[in-house]
């Protein structure tokens, strides 16, 4: 490809990211980065501390830092600590971290502001446009949706962040999915990216890294947009992004970690420049019309295999990839399912509403407007509801959510990562089926033998309610 | 680091694509705050009759005699050949180590997730990415000759099966010095220190507010 003078050509919203950040050129077309803000947390930190200090190695910049404990904490009887001593371990080890590297800036697990990670970066405006943000966490590329260049990293570029503030790494190609169109009563963010993502497939974004954009998502909330980016992992892109508007600054002003009146208007006047030109060029372009989508629920063990709620189990047969027929016959296996079942038919036993793609507060409301007044069917074991931090738990409580919830027959439980991938006590038996909000349907993430059906917050509240998959858009 | 320059070993197929990290290893093995120990636990679920958890046995669990792995053919394989999308999902570096830890020092797939890829590097696990046709041959010839083996040669960029085909494969340059060398790549990103500290200083006067 020709390399085009920076100044006059059109530079994508991922161009002017990366530029912004590179430190240092290698000769091999990879370069060092910078990172400016560093999410931590306790699954993926302990070896990393660990190396810096057998390295006799300090962090580069303590203050980049942001900490929370949020994939083993208990969702209930929090004050009597955790039981599972290894889970428990793994928590106090992250405290012992804190203190001894002297982060300032520690969520732990009996703050009123702890949470899922990729929720309370944004909540305290810690996430902000034009950064590059990482965590040893796949979901990272959540906090894209601020036109922030975010995405996952392992545990030893956890410590290269901690220890250098840099990254070695080479420029992706660039994917732009474009939205347009407006999206029906009913059909979510969740639905959207669900529906992206049976299009291209799981890994429809390798090597990329994707821009969203069109009416659509310009239509989406911040919570909405932070939906989508977040399962842009699940389409195999490490970083998801959206350029900067109004809605985006409206959104962190007055945030804890923003930057304050005068530095903010200064701030927002460079963060609105964090949009792609008009005739930037993409490697990838891909189209969708809103207006087709209807509410999505996954059938299979993989995020790509998903159908409308108004569609039926897929048939193996049909498919002519080998490879792809052998992992269909094997999700069908394991799911339980027999092909030609309309959704609609299919019984579940639990609804997990929750995860850092659907525990923020606007899911909560969303899912609360549709069981309020009505009751979970009998056949439900068990509905519940996993705020994705403290903040939201308490603005939830005082709208009455948690009572609408309650009065529906859900657990109203304390933030954490939860039943999203049960490293705490909320998982799913073998055998049992569960439609949840969160972003993974693979083989025993919920619990071993667990079977999962990725929804929206309403689809999941709907199917609380009738006991099998439900068109939410009846019922609203 | 440690190192990686050239390997003869015997291939095991694991004919599946889009082998996620929490098929490679389960979340309970995620609790240790350990780099080790999680080889026995590598493709748990697929691996053993029953439910593994950390601090259980493994020695004494029944293993799956379907699983691939479990056959003794591929008993003591060192090269893992699989499917497209080998490693999708979380970032978990724990995915890496297990493979490692298990015995394999190299993967061959048509594809791979980048995060995966990325952490297989940094651990001296070496991620062959080789066309669809290449993979299929390869899986054939897996299939068809008892004990194949696959010679891997870092340096020449080729994956072989001796005294036959060779394929040659792309690697960036950067990573594939530091495998060669063993490199501690923070070391080397230290080495720019300076750059990184004029970095921040230019960027503290066009964005104080990312430093405060
Ligand atoms: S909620 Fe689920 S996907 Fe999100 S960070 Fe926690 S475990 Fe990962």
């Amino acid at each position: 490809m020709t390399q085009i003078s920076a100044s006059a050509a059109s530079c994508t919203l991922y161009d002017k990211l990366w530029n912004a950040h590179r430190v240092h050129d290698e000769p091999d077309g990879t370069a060092l980065i910078y990172i400016d803000r560093h999410l931590v947390h306790e699954v993926t930190s302990p070896q990393a501390f660990e190396g810096l200090e057998i390295a006799g190695r300090k962090p580069w910049r303590i203050h980049s830092i942001v900490a929370t404990a949020d994939h083993n904490v208990p969702t209930t009887g929090r004050q009597a600590g955790i039981a599972d001593p290894i889970s428990r371990l793994q928590v106090e080890t992250l405290d012992a971290n804190i203190e001894k590297f002297g982060v300032p800036v520690y969520f732990g697990m009996n703050d009123a502001r702890q949470g899922i990670v990729h929720v309370i970066g944004p909540e305290q405006g810690a996430t902000l446009p034009g950064m590059t943000v990482v965590c040893g966490d796949s979901h990272t590329s959540t906090h894209g949706a601020f036109a922030a260049l975010a995405f996952g990293i392992g545990t030893s570029e956890v410590e290269h962040v901690m220890a250098t503030q840099c990254l070695v790494t080479k420029k992706s190609k660039s994917l732009l999915i474009r939205v347009e169109g407006k999206s029906g009563r009913g059909v979510t963010a969740k639905d959207m990216v669900l529906a992206i993502i049976g299009k291209i497939g799981t890994a429809g974004g390798t090597g990329h890294a994707i821009e969203f954009a069109g009416a659509a998502i310009r239509a989406l909330s911040m919570e909405g947009r932070m939906t989508v980016c977040n399962m842009a992992i699940e389409a195999g892109a490490r970083a998801g992004m959206i350029g900067v508007d109004e809605k985006t600054i409206a959104y962190l002003r007055g945030r804890p970690h923003a930057p304050r009146e005068n530095e903010f208007e200064q701030a927002a006047q460079y963060w609105r420049t964090l949009v792609s030109d008009d005739g930037a060029v993409f490697d990838r372009v891909v189209e969708l019309d809103a207006s087709t989508i209807k509410p999505q629920v996954t059938w299979g063990t993989s995020p790509e295999m998903v159908v409308a709620i108004d569609g039926a189990v897929p048939e193996p047969a049909t498919e002519s990839d080998p490879v792809k027929r052998d992992a269909m016959e094997r999700a069908l296996q394991y799911m339980g399912l027999n092909s030609g079942t309309p959704i609609e038919q299919i019984k579940i036993d639990k609804v997990f509403i929750g995860s850092c793609t659907n525990s923020r507060i606007e899911d909560l409301r969303a899912a609360a407007g549709v069981v309020k007044g009505r009751h979970i069917a009998a056949n439900v074991k068990l509905a519940m509801v996993v705020p994705g931090s403290g903040l939201v738990k308490r603005q939830a409580e005082s709208e009455g959510l948690d009572k609408i919830f309650v009065a529906a027959g859900f657990e109203w439980r304390e933030p954490g990562c939860s039943m999203c991938l049960g490293m705490n006590d909320d998982k799913l038996s073998p055998g049992e089926r569960c439609a949840s909000t969160s972003n993974r349907n693979f083989e025993g993430r919920q619990g071993a033998g667990g079977r999962t059906h990725l929804v929206s917050p309403e689809m999941a509240a709907a199917a609380a309610i009738a006991g099998r998959f439900a068109d939410v858009r009846q019922v609203l | 680091m440690e190192a990686f320059r050239q390997h003869m070993g015997l291939v095991a197929p694991l004919d599946r694509a889009n082998v996620d990290t929490d098929a490679i290893i389960p979340k309970q093995f995620l609790k240790s705050i350990k780099r080790s120990g999680f080889g026995p636990n590598l493709f748990d679920e697929w691996r053993y009759m029953d439910h593994g958890e950390p601090g259980v046995d493994n020695s004494r669990r029944v293993l799956n005699p379907n699983f691939v792995l479990n056959q003794d053919r591929y008993r003591g394989a060192t090269v893992l050949l699989t499917r497209k999308n080998f490693g999708c999902g979380s970032s978990r570096e724990h995915a890496p180590w297990a493979l490692q830890q298990f015995g394999f020092k190299a993967i061959v797939a048509p594809s791979f997730a980048d995060i995966f890829f990325n952490n297989c590097f940094k651990n001296g696990l070496l991620p062959i990415v080789l066309s669809e046709a290449e993979v299929d041959h390869l899986f054939n010839a897996t299939l068809a000759t008892l004990g194949m083996k696959l010679n891997i040669d870092l340096a020449r960029q080729v994956v072989e099966i001796p005294g036959a085909e060779a394929y040659q494969f792309d690697v960036e340059d950067h990573r594939k010095q530091s495998l060669l060398n063993g490199w501690d790549e923070i070391g080397l990103s230290l080495l720019q220190a300076d750059k990184i500290r004029a970095y921040e200083a230019a960027r503290q006067t066009r964005e104080p507010w990312i430093f405060s």
